[in-house]
């Protein structure tokens, strides 16, 4: 099973500058996991040492926001694609 | 971006500019909906945002300009604004500030912010002269503040 995962700029520095890498995992989670092996320090930039997703950053199945569908633990599918984007936000 | 922050006010606006990748040029002015809806705070709309990243993507563009403005203080990044924006934000991005606190002018200014460092940087108007006539200029010692009536 193979997943297409799209990494924001900030990121990038973690997968030598590439823009999509591939990974595996049935879900969000193991994705992450199975994509830090390759890609250091990737997994902790978006999973807290909790085991949570950070508050600001987007975790996208194809369209949906995995908040939406389970968070980490939300399920893969041969052929979808993850995005990972920083949740632009701040206040006064 | 000064429109769209007086059409919001007094809820903080929140956008981007996108431009070709790799050029630094600010072309596409993309109006983004603040989910939080809050005149103190403000957060894309993340299905709006992955629209829109999308399209960028397609594009070969990227975030050149993400502004919001602030509604009661000046146009300068508060805490969260830096905390929030060094922890995974957009490091290529100029980030502008827009403040609506006064009816009659706006001021807006322009920021680098990594690893929680803000540093200034001077806006320049170039091109449409005639959309710039109504901006007064404004001097700074390391920086130059629009202010647009």
């Amino acid at each position: 099973m193979s997943i297409e995962v799209r990494i924001p700029t900030i990121l990038r520095p973690h997968t030598k500058n590439e823009k999509v890498v591939t990974g595996e995992g049935e879900t969000v989670g193991e994705l992450f996991t199975d994509l830090d092996t390759r890609h250091t320090g990737l997994k902790a930039r978006v999973v807290t040492e909790e085991g949570a997703l950070h508050r600001f950053v987007n975790v996208y199945i194809n369209d949906e926001d995995v908040r939406f569908i389970g968070g980490l633990e939300a399920k893969l599918s041969d052929g979808d694609s993850v995005t990972i984007l920083p949740a632009v936000a701040g206040g006064m | 971006m000064v429109a769209h922050a007086r059409a919001d006010h007094p809820d903080e606006a929140c956008g981007l500019i996108a431009g070709p990748e790799g050029t630094g040029a600010p072309e596409r002015h993309i109006p983004m909906t603040n989910a939080a809806r809050s005149t103190t705070f403000y957060e894309f709309d993340s299905e709006e945002w992955k629209r829109e990243y999308d399209r960028m993507w397609d594009n070969d563009e990227e975030v050149v300009v993400a502004y919001h403005s602030h509604t009661h203080t000046e146009a300068y990044p508060s805490r969260s604004d830096a905390g929030i924006a060094s922890q995974l934000g957009l490091p290529g991005a100029h980030y502008v500030l827009v403040t609506t606190k006064d009816p009659e002018t706006a001021e807006v200014r322009s920021f680098r912010i990594a690893e929680g460092v803000i540093t200034e940087e001077p806006i320049e108007v170039t091109g449409a002269p005639e959309a710039v006539q109504s901006y007064k200029f404004a001097h700074t010692p390391d920086s130059t503040v629009y202010d647009c009536h």
